[in-house]
């Protein structure tokens, strides 16, 4: 890694000035994965001074300063409360504590990594993002996005809403990467999403319209749900895993998911 | 450039790049307990405190540990003895190229939460490879040492 300057600004305005001024600049916020993902930087900004580590309860949010690391997000008694308390376990179970004491939930977004068990939690806990300059985006379309804004990321505001959650990640020990992560939460609509995949993690869209017709888990047809998830949920093979094996994996959990959500 | 920073209670300045990371620096400069492992966040050897809670050292450019204050073994010298002592007691030890990041991250789950169960110990340790013991002794002596303690 080639960094010309370091830089830790204290207001927002000037990080983002920073940032505009060379595409060569680019924000870091915990780098627990700076080795993989910054190669060669002008200006490295980094976030730390920025105050946006902090989980604020509101009346129907929770929000988490991007730059609040998933230890924080882990041990909070608020966020253990919301969807049976899956962004508290996926936290979790992310390498070790030291790491978890590093990395943020700013950087797990921004990163957008393929790996990532923080993802799906997120997207079927319809969390929000606010940007400085983009304002709020829906995690969903932010993940749609061809490319990662060069924004700075505030805030991650996760809805108070009361849903059953289910959260597993398939690896091979504690420390790697999953072979493949299922989250599935669940009010009023399911909400299925699939990750490390290893493709990013992916709401399955379709299967949760069909799951939204039926009344309980005994009514699912589950040759239905196979087709579903199977025709929207592309899946590949890696060193972790075939792409056969994650698709037994992904059918097997969701049973497991839906019926302890419905 | 020049950073100040916080060692074992002392304040030092180290002559740095933006690029190093902690690790490296501390090992330049004869903080020879803080050891190279997978030097990806992989195995926990590397640990250090900052600001008493356990880091990857591999993984945190020097640059910003500015106004921190980091620990390594040798700033809980009295308790990494005790450690030391309940895992020589209990056949814990092998190698040791693990000891010094292992009494750390004790040292911080016993700041943390001093009457951790099993399942806590297992859980907070889990970031910190042996690849000696096969960890049966060791949790025996981190339990042992933390039921004394406590």
């Amino acid at each position: 890694m080639d960094i010309k300057e370091y830089i830790a600004p204290e207001k927002k305005e000037e990080a983002v000035a920073l940032m505009k001024e060379s595409l060569n600049n680019k924000f870091i916020a915990g780098g627990a994965w700076s080795k993989i993902s910054i190669k060669k930087v002008d200006k490295l900004i980094g976030l730390e001074n920025l105050g946006l580590c902090y989980i604020n309860s509101h009346k129907n949010n929770l929000e988490i300063g991007a730059m609040t690391t998933l230890r924080e997000i882990e041990i909070n008694e608020d966020i253990k409360k919301i969807a049976s308390g899956i962004l508290s376990e996926a936290c979790s179970q992310i390498m070790g504590i030291s790491v978890r004491n590093i990395a943020t939930i700013g950087g797990s977004i921004m990163g957008r990594y393929a790996f990532s068990d923080l993802l799906g939690c997120l997207l079927v806990l319809e969390a929000k993002l606010n940007f400085y300059s983009l304002g709020e985006i829906d995690i969903n379309d932010f993940m749609a996005m061809k490319k990662v804004p060069d924004d700075l990321l505030i805030s991650v505001v996760i809805p108070k809403k009361e849903k059953k959650g289910y959260f597993h990640k398939v690896s091979k020990t504690h420390l790697d990467f999953a072979t493949l992560n299922i989250t599935v939460a669940k009010d009023s609509k399911v909400m299925v999403a699939i990750g490390s995949r290893p493709g990013i993690a992916k709401l399955a869209l379709n299967t949760c319209e069909y799951l939204n017709t039926v009344n309980s888990f005994d009514e699912i047809d589950f040759g239905n749900v196979e087709k579903l998830i199977e025709d929207e949920i592309t899946l590949g093979s890696n060193m972790r895993g075939s792409k056969e094996y994650r698709s037994l994996l992904m059918i097997t959990y969701l049973k497991r998911a839906l019926r302890e959500v419905m | 450039m020049k950073i100040d920073v916080v060692v074992n209670g002392k304040k030092r300045e180290f002559l740095i790049e933006p690029s190093e990371y902690l690790l490296d620096v501390l090992r330049r400069y004869d903080y020879s307990s803080v050891r190279r492992g997978c030097d990806n966040i992989s195995c926990g050897v590397c640990t250090v405190l900052l600001d008493g809670k356990p880091i990857p050292s591999c993984s945190m450019l020097a640059v910003r540990c500015v106004g921190h204050e980091v620990t390594t073994v040798e700033g809980i010298e009295k308790e990494a003895e005790k450690i030391a002592h309940y895992f020589g007691e209990l056949g814990a030890d092998q190698c040791g190229y693990c000891n010094p990041s292992m009494a750390l991250t004790v040292y911080a789950l016993k700041k943390e939460n001093r009457e951790a169960n099993d399942e806590e110990i297992k859980k907070y340790l889990v970031g910190n490879l042996c690849r000696c013991t096969g960890y049966v002794a060791q949790h025996e002596a981190i339990k042992k040492y933390l039921g004394d303690e406590s």
